[in-house]
């Protein structure tokens, strides 16, 4: 056993020992969530899927520490029920992790949640998670990652390394689910540039400081893109039919700078990565600003002014490259408009309202998303999302989604 | 440059000048901070009930955690246990003597490590009566000052200063500070907006006194005259000198902080 191995084994050992853990606490939520859909799936008459969805979900957490808070413990497993959803009836563990802190380190072991990143419509640095993307289209909710995270704290900033031994594979709608593509996603039949499928081990480092008014991180990751290229599945009769979509999961290498500059009521915002790996080397870009004007109309309200533009080289309209597999991206050249209204009253109300403009003229992405709180324990959100004002000829990401205006409400009980 | 002035103003008295109300008013408030000085570190835990003009009432549980900085503001972390939606929420403050604070919100569900924007210090905490700057560490020079008067409160004496922000994002244009003549800490405040009518009176109550010098005060009860809303604001479980220093006040502990 090499030196540095016996060193953490027997920091684990001295440090995990549950009779010093003091009693841990629990926290978390229970949910229910009605799911309706304005038009009929854009698939047609033989689709399988519905116009309404009702699902139940919780997240609670188990946290303790110990060693005067230099050890800790969370658990925080997540469970969803869906009514007709088989792929979004899913359990996943968000967290599982072992955190150990000293004076200029830490190190996390275990199952966790990462995020990096400044802008608000595209997450585009923000890579150690694999997207929960049954959970909400805006792809925000994240799969708890296997990990060893050291962080090194220096005068000239932080630096973490990330060790991720394992793949998680992204969740998609199954035939019954909606929105999803027009073909279903077969994720048993993924496909991995990897021998060793999703018991890869990749890599990733970040710095990151702060420096007055600046907040700037750097990042490289090593390992099997979260985000994976398409090949169409054939079958039916002579097997030439169309029949689904597979997952390709390739290794990539992807370089990311996030920078976010405070003055006074600016937040200015850039997020830039370059990935190769998945066919030709790209660039996609996400900035802009958030202003926030405190107190409008003499009343107690805040209103957050978001414009944020959005870039990506592999455009958004999928091309069958050479080797077979499609790649695009519905945000190629967008403008983001939002507003960020919160009332800052005793329930927390907020209203969040955005809107993504194809400057190539190919429709928009709506979204508007509401929520406020009843009494010490009760939550209330509403959204509403969907795509609209697709020209005729469109033939982008956005088309299986395009008859999928929804609304969506959720009801959450946190204790 | 301000400070060579006041200090200036500050010696004008031995040569044989009377103190003017501004000098007055300033001398209070350098000792006020001068007495407050030298604590090091606190922790505190802290219950907020807020009431309507109906008598509603709703309930926030935070920890705080407090640490000197050697010629600049405080650095504060704040934790949020109640409402329980918003539990695991946690708040990093750099304030500065001059010029904005940096702040930083930790929201827990993505994880997420978010800058506020500056600009917010005249906004409600928490929904509550209490603005972010009523609540943030009280230097010196984010003031001028004018002593008005002495008087009393319930038979303690005390000074009667006013106070004007030198930050012009302050929701206030004055201040009115009644400060304990012997103790020098602040018993009451008047708040005044931007149109300068009054806006809200802030009582300190319930004063205990650590390590022998640092005077807390246990209840702190805003009450706004325009909406007739009020927020009692509670402390407990005081401890000083406790084992903490910049590293329990950075990103790192930020994005951990339970």
């Amino acid at each position: 056993m090499k030196k540095s191995a016996r060193l953490v084994c027997f920091a684990l050992a001295s440090s995990v020992s549950p009779l010093q853990a003091g009693a841990g606490e629990l926290s978390g939520y229970v949910a229910v969530e009605a799911l309706g859909f304005v038009e009929s799936p854009a698939a047609g008459a033989t689709s399988m899927q519905h116009d309404g969805y009702v699902s139940l979900s919780a997240e609670p957490e188990y946290y303790t520490d110990w060693n005067n808070g230099d050890n800790s413990l969370t658990f925080s497993p997540f469970v969803r029920i869906d009514g007709h959803d088989s792929e979004r009836t899913h359990f996943d563990i968000r967290e599982l992790s072992w955190t150990q802190v000293a004076d200029d380190w830490e190190m996390r072991a275990g199952i966790a949640k990462v995020f990096w990143g400044v802008t608000e419509a595209a997450h585009l640095v923000d890579i150690i998670n694999q997207t929960d993307l049954v959970e909400n289209g805006d792809g925000e909710d994240k799969l708890g990652q296997p990990m060893v995270d050291l962080t090194l704290i220096r005068d000239w900033g932080i630096v973490d390394v990330f060790i991720l031994p394992g793949f998680r594979e992204r969740t998609f709608a199954g035939d019954e689910g909606r929105p999803r593509s027009l073909l279903t996603v077969d994720t048993d039949a993924a496909e991995y540039e990897s021998a060793a499928e999703d018991k890869r081990v990749d890599f990733a480092i970040r710095w990151a400081h702060s420096v007055g008014d600046w907040d700037i991180g750097i990042a490289h990751f090593s390992g099997t893109s979260r985000e994976p290229r398409f090949r169409t599945q054939l079958g039916g009769p002579g097997g030439m039919t169309p029949v689904g979509l597979v997952p390709v999961y390739e290794i990539i290498d992807q370089t990311s700078i996030d920078v976010q500059a405070s003055m006074g009521g600016w937040l200015w915002k850039l997020e830039v990565v370059s990935r190769s790996g998945q066919g030709e080397r790209f660039t996609a870009a996400a900035g802009g600003f958030e202003y926030s004007l405190v107190g409008i109309f003499e009343s107690n309200t805040d209103l957050g002014l978001i414009a944020e533009y959005l870039f990506d080289d592999r455009g958004d309209t999928p091309r069958a490259l050479q080797d077979g597999l499609s790649s695009a991206s519905a945000f190629q050249d967008d403008l983001v408009i939002g507003s960020r209204w919160a009332f800052n009253d005793i329930d927390s109300s907020e209203i969040l309202a955005s809107v993504i403009i194809d400057l190539e003229g190919n429709g928009y992405n709506y979204s508007v998303e509401a929520s406020r709180r009843f009494g010490d324990n009760w939550k209330l959100s509403m959204e509403a999302r969907g795509v609209a004002d697709l020209p005729d000829d469109y033939n982008g990401v956005l088309l299986s989604v395009k008859d999928d205006n929804r609304l969506r409400a959720e009801l959450a009980y946190y204790y | 440059m301000r400070m060579l002035i006041t200090g200036l103003l500050a010696l004008l008295p031995l040569l044989g000048h009377a103190e003017t109300a501004e000098e007055k008013g300033f001398a209070i408030a350098v000792e006020v901070d001068a007495r407050d000085t030298g604590y090091i570190n606190s922790t505190a835990e802290m219950k907020m009930t807020l009431t309507n003009r109906q008598g509603q009432s709703s309930i926030r549980e935070m920890r705080s955690k407090t640490l000197e900085v050697d010629g600049d503001g405080d650095k504060s972390l704040m934790i949020f246990d109640r409402p329980r939606d918003v539990k695991g929420t946690a708040m990093l403050t750099f304030t500065h003597k001059e010029g904005a604070d940096d702040q930083w919100l930790f929201l827990p569900a993505l994880k997420r490590v978010k800058r506020i924007a500056s600009n917010n210090k005249s906004g409600p905490f928490m929904g509550s009566e209490f603005a972010y700057e009523d609540l943030s560490s009280q230097e010196v020079e984010k003031y001028t000052y004018q002593y008005l008067r002495d008087d009393s409160i319930n038979n303690v004496p005390v000074f009667v200063i006013e106070r004007y922000p030198t930050d012009k994002k302050s929701g206030y244009t004055r201040q009115i500070v009644w400060t304990h003549q012997t103790e020098y800490r602040a018993e009451k405040i008047e708040y005044f907006d931007r149109k300068n009518s009054a806006l809200k009176t802030l009582i300190f109550s319930d004063y205990k006194q650590y390590l022998d010098q640092y005077w807390r005060a246990h209840t702190m009860s805003m009450t706004n005259h325009l909406t007739g809303k009020s927020t009692v604001l509670e402390f407990s479980d005081y401890k000083f000198r406790e084992d903490l220093n910049d590293r329990d006040f950075d990103k790192s502990s930020l994005k951990r902080a339970k």
